[in-house]
C-alpha cells in the first residue's frame, strides 16, 4: 500500500503545482489584461480612495476639485466643480459610476499621481498617495466672454494661442454642470440637445466660406498664386460641369484672390481650387489636420476628425470628389470647430501648426512643479511669406468685406466668414479670426448652429466680443451691438 | 520523545511570530499604530498552541511533530485574514478554534484505539449519509447559491458535509480494509455484487450527492477520497480508472441535465460574458480581478480593496469560498505559494502517518484523511483560479466556518493518534528518538 500511497502524494503534489501555475496566471502573467477588463471596478475603485488634484484655471481659479466623503475605512473622494457649467466639455467629469471624460480623462494619470515612477513607488510606502494639480491655459474671462456672446445659441467657440497651441477658451452650447453628473446623467444623456456632446471637438459642421481660407494657403504656398493674381468671378461659373453660383447670385469679373476672399466670390475660389486639383488640396488641407483627430490632449473618443466624408467615412484622392466645391466648403466636407481654429492659428503662427493643449503644467501637493507642457510644433503647413500675404488678405476681409463685425479700436484682426445653408433661412454661421494682426496673440474659431443671418452677422460679433476680453480693448468699427450695417456673409 | 515534542514547540514559534506580525499589520494599515491588541491576539493565540502542545505531549507523546503547527500555521493565518475583513467574524473564529481544540481533546482522550471505530462502521456510514442529506430537509435545511450544504440549527449555521467526509472516510477504511485482499486478487469479471455492491453504492450515493445536494465541490471531494482509498487499498489503477469514468460520465450526464451543474461549467468556461460577468460569474471574476490586484508580493495585509463606498464587499464570500483570492490579493503570489506549500506539507506528513502505520485500516484511515483534506485544498484553491468550476467548499483550517473549523481538528486529532499509535512501537524500538 506504501507504494500506492506514494503515487497519490505525487499526484497531490502535481495537482497542487497546477495551483500555484494558476496563480501566476492570474496574478501576474494576465494581471494586466485582467485589471484592464471592463468589469474590473477595481482601478477606478481605488483611485477612488486617492484625493485627486485640483483642475486649476490659467489664473488659478480651480475649475475642480475633491470632497473627502467616509470615515477612514470608506475614505474616498467624490470630484466637485466650483465653476458649474462654465468648463463642461473642456473639463468634463469624473465619477465612479459615470466614467470620466474631458481633461479628467485625459489626464488621468497625473490626477491621480501615477505620472512619476519613483514617486508613486515612495507614495505607495508612506501609504499616502495624491494626486498632482493640474494648472491648464483655460481662461475663465475668455471663457465667459464667449459663452456670454454664444447667449445660449448652439455652437462653439475654440481660442488658441497661435505661437503655443494653448487653448485659452473651448466653449460647447448647450453645455451641462458636471456636478449634476452623478443623479442626471441619464436625463443628460438622453436629451436631444446632446449637452454632454463637445460640439467643440466633435461637432461636424460644413464649414461655409472659411474654408476659403485652407483654399487660399494651398494657392499662395504653392507657388501658382499671389494675392495680386486675378481670376474670374462669373456667376454660373461650370464647376464640374455644373454651374456654380455666387452668394445671392452676384455677377464679378476679373479680380484678385484679395478681393475674392474680402467679398467671399464662390466661383473665383472654385476655379481655384479646381486649378490647384485634388492632390495638392487634399495635400493642404492633411498639412492643416484634416483627415485625422487633432493632436489636443483630450480623450481620443471625444474628437472627431475634420475631412470631406463619404458614407463609409473619410474620403481620399482616390475617391471621386468635386474639389472645386470642396474648396469653397461645400461638397460633403465636414468640419470640427477646433480644426477651423488650428487653420486660423496656424496662418497667424505664420504657417507652422502647434498642436493644441490645455495642460500647462502638472504640480505636486508640495507645490513640486512635476511636469511643464511645452508648446509642440506639429509641422509648418506654409511657408512664412504665404501666410503673410493670407493674413493681409484676411485683414481686408475684416476692414473691408463681410467681416466688418469683427473689427475692434485699434487692433488689427484678420478674420474669414462662412454661412453654410443647411435650408431655407438656416445657416450654419461661422467666423474664424486672429489679431492682433502683426503679433497675433490669439486666434479662434466661432460657430453657431441653426442661424438666421450669416456668418458675418451672426458669428463675425461673437468673435469680435472674444477678442476685445482677451486682448483688453475696446471695440471698434461703430458696433456696440448687433451687427455692422455692413455684415455680410 | 522529548525530541518530536520539542519540535512541534519550537515550530509554533514561527506561527505565533506570524499571528502576531498579521495583526500588527493589518492594525497598523488602519490606524498607523500597533496597540497592545495585536499582542495579546498573538499571545492568545501562541498560548492555545501551546496548552495544546502540552496536552499533545501528555496523551500523543510520539505522534507526528509536525501537523499540529502546521495546522495551526494555517488557522493562524486564516485568523489574521478574517480579522482583516472583520474583527467581529475573527472573535467568533477565535471561538470556534477554541471550540475546536476542546473537540480535539475530547477526540483524543476519549478514541483510546482508532480501530474501535471500525466496529461502528455501518453506524457511522449511515449518520455520515444522513448527515449529507439533512440540508434537503424542510425547516433546517436551505438553498444558497443552488447548493444544499447547510442546515440551521437555531442560532448556528452547520455544514454537515464538513462532518460527513470524516465519517465516510472511516466507513471506507473499514470496508476496504477488509475486502482489498479480495479486491486486489480477484480478477475483475469473477467480482460478485457481495463485493463490488458497496462499490456501487459509494457511486450512486456520490450521483445522489450531486443532484440532491447539487454541489459538484462535495461530490468530488467524497468520491475522490473514495478513489484515492481505492487505489491506495488495490493499488489497481484499472479499478480506480473505472471509477473515474464512471464519476467523470455521471458528473457529465448531470453537467448537461442538471441546471445548476450545467451554469457552473459555461461560468467556468468563460466568466466575463457581458452580463454573466455581473451575475453568475461575479464571484469567479471577481476571485480573478482580487488576484490580479494581489501582484507577485501582494498588496499587504489590510491594504487590499474590500470595502466597496455604498458598503458591501467587491470580493464576495471573503472570509470563505474566497479566502484564497484574498490572500494572493495582500501577500500575493508569494504568500499564496506559502499557503499551498504548507497545505502539500500537512499532506505529506498525512502520508507519511499511513506509511508508518502498520494495518491496514490505519493505513487506509490515515491515507482517506489526507487525502480528502488534499482534494478540498485543490477543490476549492482550484474553483477560485478556475482550473475547475468554482463551488463552495472552505479552506481547511484557513476559512471562517466552525463546522469547518471543528471538523478538521477533529480529522487532526485522528491522524495524530494513528500517529500515535504507528510511532510507538518505532520509538521504543529506536530507544526514544524519533
Amino acid at each position: 500500500m506504501n507504494r500506492s500511497i506514494v503515487h497519490l502524494f505525487g499526484l497531490f503534489t502535481l495537482l497542487f503545482a497546477v495551483l500555484v501555475v494558476f496563480t501566476s496566471r492570474w496574478a501576474v502573467l494576465e494581471a494586466e489584461s485582467l485589471e484592464d477588463n471592463i468589469a474590473n471596478r477595481r482601478p477606478l475603485l481605488e483611485q477612488q480612495r486617492i484625493p485627486r488634484g485640483l483642475i486649476l484655471a490659467r489664473d488659478g481659479t480651480v475649475m475642480a476639485d475633491s470632497r473627502r466623503l467616509g470615515t477612514r475605512e470608506t475614505r474616498r473622494f467624490v470630484r466637485r466643480y466650483p465653476t458649474d457649467s462654465l468648463f463642461s466639455h473642456a473639463i468634463g467629469y469624473s465619477f465612479i459610476d459615470r466614467g470620466q471624460s474631458g481633461l479628467e480623462q485625459s489626464h488621468n494619470d497625473e490626477l491621480v499621481g501615477k505620472g512619476n515612477e519613483l514617486a508613486t513607488i515612495v507614495d505607495e510606502l508612506s501609504g499616502a498617495r495624491e494626486g498632482d494639480n493640474l494648472r491648464t491655459t483655460l481662461d475663465p474671462k475668455a471663457q465667459e466672454a464667449a459663452r456670454r456672446a454664444l447667449g445660449g445659441r448652439r455652437g462653439s467657440v475654440v481660442a488658441i494661442e497661435p505661437d503655443t497651441g494653448r487653448v485659452r477658451a473651448m466653449v460647447s452650447v448647450p453645455d451641462f454642470d458636471p456636478n449634476a453628473v452623478p443623479e442626471g446623467f441619464n436625463q443628460l444623456n438622453a436629451d436631444a440637445s446632446s449637452p454632454l456632446f463637445n460640439r467643440a471637438t466633435q461637432a461636424r459642421y460644413p464649414p461655409g466660406s472659411t474654408f476659403k481660407v485652407v483654399t487660399a494657403a494651398a494657392a499662395l504656398d504653392s507657388g501658382d498664386f499671389t494675392p495680386e493674381t486675378a481670376v474670374s468671378g462669373k456667376n454660373n461659373k461650370p464647376i464640374s460641369a455644373v454651374p456654380l453660383q455666387n452668394f445671392e447670385g452676384a455677377e464679378f469679373g476679373q479680380v484678385t484672390l484679395t478681393e475674392a476672399l474680402t467679398k467671399s466670390i464662390n466661383t473665383a475660389w472654385a476655379e481655384v481650387g479646381e486649378r490647384l486639383g485634388d492632390s495638392t488640396m487634399l495635400r493642404y488641407m492633411r498639412r492643416f489636420g484634416f483627415g485625422s483627430e487633432p493632436p489636443v490632449d483630450l480623450p481620443r473618443n471625444q474628437l472627431a476628425p475634420s475631412g470631406i466624408y463619404g458614407e463609409d467615412g473619410l474620403l481620399d484622392a482616390s475617391d471621386d470628389i468635386d474639389i472645386g466645391r470642396v474648396s469653397i466648403g461645400q461638397e460633403r466636407l465636414q468640419v470640427t470647430p477646433l480644426q477651423m481654429a488650428m487653420v486660423a492659428s496656424t496662418i497667424a503662427n505664420e504657417g507652422t501648426l502647434m498642436a493644441p493643449v490645455f495642460a500647462e503644467r502638472t504640480i505636486a501637493p508640495d507645490g513640486r512643479v512635476t511636469d511643464r507642457y511645452r508648446p509642440d510644433r506639429v509641422r509648418r503647413v506654409m511657408g512664412a511669406d504665404a501666410a503673410r500675404g493670407l493674413t493681409r488678405m484676411m485683414t481686408s476681409v475684416v476692414e473691408e468685406g463681410s467681416g466688418t463685425a469683427a473689427q475692434l479700436q485699434g487692433v488689427r484682426v484678420a478674420g474669414k466668414t462662412g454661412t453654410a445653408e443647411r435650408g431655407a433661412g438656416v445657416n450654419q454661421a461661422w467666423f474664424v479670426a486672429f489679431a492682433p494682426v502683426g503679433n497675433p496673440k490669439i486666434a479662434l474659431a466661432v460657430t453657431v448652429e441653426q442661424a438666421s443671418g450669416t456668418g458675418g452677422e451672426i458669428a463675425a460679433p461673437i468673435a469680435r466680443r472674444v477678442l476685445q476680453v482677451i486682448l483688453g480693448t475696446r471695440g471698434g468699427g461703430g458696433s456696440g451691438s448687433g451687427p455692422a450695417a455692413s455684415g455680410g456673409f | 520523545m522529548a525530541s518530536a515534542r520539542l519540535r512541534e514547540l519550537f515550530l509554533l514559534i514561527p506561527v505565533a511570530l506570524l499571528v502576531t506580525a498579521g495583526f500588527a499589520a493589518v492594525l497598523l494599515s488602519r490606524t498607523d499604530e500597533v496597540n497592545e491588541l495585536s499582542l495579546t491576539y498573538g499571545a492568545a493565540f501562541l498560548g492555545l498552541c501551546v496548552f495544546a502542545h502540552f496536552f499533545i505531549r501528555a496523551r500523543l507523546p510520539d505522534a507526528d511533530p509536525y501537523l499540529f503547527p502546521l495546522a495551526a500555521l494555517l488557522a493562524a493565518f486564516g485568523l489574521v485574514m478574517i480579522y482583516r475583513i472583520d474583527e467581529e467574524l475573527a472573535r467568533q473564529q477565535a471561538q470556534w478554534f477554541v471550540i475546536g481544540l476542546a473537540l480535539f481533546c475530547a477526540t483524543v482522550g476519549l478514541l483510546r484505539d482508532h480501530r474501535s471505530l471500525e466496529r461502528l462502521r455501518y453506524t457511522i456510514a449511515a449518520a455520515s449519509i444522513v448527515l449529507l442529506f439533512m440540508p434537503r430537509l424542510p425547516g433546517i435545511g436551505g438553498q444558497v447559491n443552488g447548493a444544499y450544504l447547510a442546515i440551521n440549527l437555531g442560532p448556528v449555521e452547520f455544514q454537515p458535509a464538513e462532518f460527513a467526509k470524516i465519517g465516510i472516510i472511516i466507513f471506507l477504511a473499514s470496508y476496504l480494509a477488509e475486502t482489498r485482499d479480495v479486491l486486489v486478487r480477484g480478477r475483475v469479471p469473477r467480482l460478485s455484487l457481495k463485493h463490488f455492491g458497496p462499490l456501487l453504492v459509494i457511486w450512486g450515493a456520490a450521483m445522489l450527492l450531486l443532484v440532491f445536494i447539487r454541489d459538484l465541490g462535495s461530490s468530488l471531494m467524497f468520491f475522490g477520497g473514495f478513489l484515492a482509498l481505492l487505489y491506495v487499498a488495490t493499488s489497481r489503477l484499472s479499478i480506480v480508472a473505472a471509477g473515474a469514468g464512471m464519476f467523470a460520465a455521471g458528473a457529465y450526464f448531470f453537467a448537461s441535465t442538471v441546471g445548476h451543474v450545467q451554469d457552473r461549467v459555461s461560468i467556468w468556461l468563460d466568466p466575463f460574458r457581458p452580463k454573466v460577468v455581473e451575475d453568475e460569474g461575479y464571484q469567479i471574476a471577481q476571485s480573478l480581478f482580487a488576484q490580479a490586484d494581489g501582484g507577485l508580493f501582494g498588496t499587504g495585509f489590510g491594504r487590499a480593496l474590500l470595502d466597496l463606498p455604498g458598503g458591501g464587499k467587491i470580493l464576495p464570500a471573503a472570509d470563505t469560498d474566497l479566502i484564497y483570492s484574498l490572500i494572493v490579493n495582500e501577500v500575493g503570489l508569494f504568500g499564496a505559494t506559502a499557503v499551498v506549500l504548507a497545505c502539500l506539507l500537512f499532506t505529506a506528513r498525512g502520508f507519511k502517518v499511513a506509511m508508518l502505520a502498520r494495518d491496514g485500516f490505519s493505513k487506509l484511515l490515515a491515507a482517506g484523511l489526507t487525502a480528502v483534506f488534499a482534494i478540498q485544498v485543490f477543490v476549492i484553491v482550484g474553483g477560485v483560479t478556475r482550473v475547475i468550476p468554482l463551488t463552495g467548499v472552505t479552506l481547511p483550517f484557513v476559512s471562517y466556518g466552525g463546522s469547518s473549523i471543528v471538523a478538521n481538528m477533529v480529522l487532526l486529532a485522528l491522524l495524530l493518534i494513528v500517529s500515535q499509535d504507528a510511532r510507538r512501537d518505532t520509538v521504543a524500538k529506536r530507544g526514544g528518538v524519533a
